[in-house]
């Protein structure tokens, strides 16, 4: 089953076209990769699909489980099972942590036709989960994203997924900024995500996320379209050959 | 002067009607105190625009209602007013359309020579107390509300801490308004006096029942003599349909610290105006609010800090949250008089506007006078960030709430600066339970 179907997607910001026909689908169980030049598109693609404002859709569709995803609020897409790992996490002053798990997991709870978790139960959960991820306490008690390094907002992101349990995952560039190790330990987190009725489109730059990940079709999008797909070799090839194949001077 | 118009008519002819029958009438002193302040209101009128301290607020709304005295008042139940203190209050005073109810009061054990009671008890068992404290700070000369609050002074709050006592739980006093058959006045006065290092703190809940039309002109004087600890909160949920106008002024003497903080959510229009003199040396004095106003609500927060004395701290954190077509106003004047060296003043007023008609007016005042003081003052008035608000719904929080949530934290940052904190705690939880959406 095609959990994400995206038909010759058009979008543009500030009048300005960056998608120019996405073609893209992902199916139940499987791991898409992304790959392609700074400024390709692949950020305002994760955005477009999340339903961030500004994002004009001028063509094409995009469905996600058989709904018109297109026609979704941010939320109500979250709701759905979409879960967008940022490239840039945003800091909110003021808010927690621990309140903005908590408000999240039981607005999707409820849309779901599930209870909220008392107190107790999603402490424990949340610390289960932050232990995953080698995260401290003290991470999760402090104001949403603020005063972490690149890294923490990272990992951050990766503890928001593996709570919410979101059907697709689009991870934009959750690697960047990450050690050796919390590249590890996020790519363990992200496995075990991996399930039959679950399918990820992993945004990258860089073969070494894909080596943990391994991806089951790769994507090249460049110029607001996807150029070339391929196999888990086509990220290998990538990586010693650049993109000038598809008309990028990758040091421009 | 607008002595020609109705209101100001109505509330003359009541305050004189009303004067033979009001507690302590027999009290010369208390009688000419309120002739005096009859006379004055009747010369000044209610304050209009042309006034600089009134530029951005407007009486009108209130001249088109007629205000009578209010009726006895009905049954009421307090069960559900909230305290502070999560097992129920430990001090409270409640009045109801303005007057003491000791049928709904408690106001339990309290240390040695602490006098808590309402000031109509007070002006029947102890008159001259009363005298020695009245007027000290409330001086009406050139201040309208605080001369039509002298011409019917007959009921209110009156707290004297002595030397050296603390009163460890808070004290609360509850001011209900009840919609009676017709708009009714009220004008309470609180007395809060703490003598040499006493400390105290005192909570005002003002609160309204839906619909209730009524005018509550509060008048409190404060004051805290050296070394004094005074925590002077106020929670402002009055009806929609009302209109509170509060004037508290504050008199410090040295090493004393005055800790007040508003939150203002309620009223279709609400004045709190704080006056504080800092007339010694080592004084703290903190004055902040927090405010959300929506519809077509009004609320203006004046403020005015006036440095006497040289090494006095002031500090005034004061933040509002405004949508629909509500209107705020924030006027912060900080004098420093030449003798107030080594003043450390620190001021910062931030508004989120969350409609397009939504409307601040925020005008910082500094009149510096001294040449060794450090003054800084700062104001903003902004929108909510869409970037936070993308990313709150993104993870499946609705709009509102994910709006509630930023707005939320936005207004805590003025809360924290309540110093109490059982009030800080309580404080916080009934702002988020408005934003929320329920009141
Ligand atoms: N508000 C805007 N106005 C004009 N152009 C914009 C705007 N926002 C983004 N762009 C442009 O859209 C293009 C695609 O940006 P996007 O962030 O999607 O790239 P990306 O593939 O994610 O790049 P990177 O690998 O660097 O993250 C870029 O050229 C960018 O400059
Ligand atoms: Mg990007």
């Amino acid at each position: 089953m095609s959990l994400l179907e995206i038909k010759n997607l058009h979008a543009t910001v500030d009048g300005k076209e960056i998608l120019k026909g996405i073609d893209l689908t992902v199916e139940a169980g499987k791991v898409h990769a992304i790959m392609g030049p700074n400024g390709s598109g692949k950020s305002t693609l994760s955005y477009v699909l999340a339903g961030r404002e500004g994002y004009e859709v001028t063509e094409g569709t995009a469905t996600f489980a058989g709904q018109d995803l297109l026609a979704m609020e941010p939320e109500e897409r979250a709701a759905a099972g979409l879960f967008l790992a940022f490239q840039y996490p945003v800091e909110i002053p003021g808010v927690s942590n621990t309140t903005f798990l908590k408000e999240a997991l039981n607005a999707v709870r409820k849309t779901r036709g599930e209870g909220p978790l008392d107190a107790m139960q999603f402490l424990k959960l949340i610390r289960a989960r932050a232990k995953d991820l080698n995260m401290t306490e003290d991470m999760i008690k402090r104001a949403v994203n603020v005063g972490f390094s690149g890294g923490e907002k990272k990992r951050n992101e990766a503890l928001q997924m593996a709570v919410l349990q979101p059907r697709l995952a689009i991870l934009d560039e959750t690697d960047s900024g990450l050690d050796i190790d919390a590249l590890r330990i996020v790519a363990e987190g992200v496995n075990k995500l991996r399930s039959p009725d679950r399918g990820m489109l992993v945004i990258t730059h860089y073969q070494r996320l894909l080596d943990y990940i391994v991806p089951d079709v790769v994507h090249v999008l460049a110029h607001g379209r996807i150029q070339k797909t391929g196999g888990k070799e086509l990220a290998q090839e990538l990586e010693a050959k650049g993109y000038a194949e598809f008309g990028v001077n990758e040091a421009a | 002067m607008t002595t020609d118009n109705t209101t100001v008519q109505a509330l003359i002819a009541q305050a004189s009607g009303l004067a033979p029958t009001l507690p302590g009438a027999g009290l010369p002193w208390l009688k000419d105190l309120r002739a005096a302040g009859l006379d004055r209101f009747a010369k000044l009128g209610l304050p209009t625009q042309r006034q600089e301290a009134w530029k951005f607020t407007s009486l009108r709304p209130l001249e088109k209602v007629s205000f009578g005295p209010a009726a006895e008042s009905a049954p009421v139940s307090i069960d559900r007013i909230p305290s502070v203190l999560p097992g129920g209050p430990a001090h409270r005073m409640v009045f109801v359309d303005g007057r003491f109810r000791a049928d709904l009061s408690q106001p339990g054990a309290l240390p040695a020579g602490v006098v808590l009671e309402s000031l109509g008890e007070a002006l029947a068992r102890d008159p001259d107390r009363v005298a020695g404290l009245l007027g000290r700070t409330a001086t009406f000369d050139s201040h309208p509300l605080l001369a039509l609050n002298t011409a019917f002074l007959a009921d209110g709050l009156l707290l004297y801490v002595p030397r050296g006592v603390t009163v460890a739980d808070p004290i609360e006093a509850v001011f209900l308004g009840t919609p009676g058959s017709a708009p009714a006045a009220w004008h309470p006065r609180l007395l809060l006096v703490a003598e040499e290092n006493a400390e105290a703190t005192v909570v005002e809940h003002h609160l309204g029942l839906p619909g209730a039309t009524y005018l509550s002109n509060v008048a409190s004087e404060v004051v805290a003599g050296p070394g004094a600890r005074l925590h002077h909160y106020k929670i402002q949920m009055e009806s929609l349909d009302a209109f509170h106008l509060a004037t508290a002024t504050a008199h410090l003497g040295r090493d004393a610290t005055y800790d007040t903080f508003v939150l203002n959510l309620g009223a279709r229009l609400a004045r709190h105006e704080a006056r504080s003199v800092l007339d010694g040396t080592g004084i703290t004095c903190r004055v902040s609010a927090a405010y959300a106003a929506a519809g077509n609500q009004h609320t203006d927060f004046t403020t005015l800090i006036d440095h006497a004395k040289p090494h006095c701290t002031s500090r005034e954190v004061v933040k509002g949250v405004i949508d629909g077509q509500a209107r705020a106003v924030f006027q912060g004047k900080i004098i420093v008089r030449p003798d107030a060296q080594k003043t450390d003043g620190y001021q910062l007023n931030r508004a989120l506007l969350l409609s397009p008609q939504a409307e601040i007016n925020s005008k910082p005042e500094l009149e510096i006078y001294a040449d060794d003081v450090k003054c800084s003052h700062g104001a903003t008035a902004g929108e909510l960030d869409d970037d936070q608000l993308f990313y709150l719904r993104a993870r499946g929080i609705p709009i509102d709430q994910a709006r509630a949530l930023l707005v939320g934290a936005f207004l805590d940052e003025a809360v924290e600066e309540v110093q109490v904190e059982v009030v800080r705690d309580h404080f916080r939880e009934r702002l988020h339970r408005v934003l929320e959406g329920h009141r």
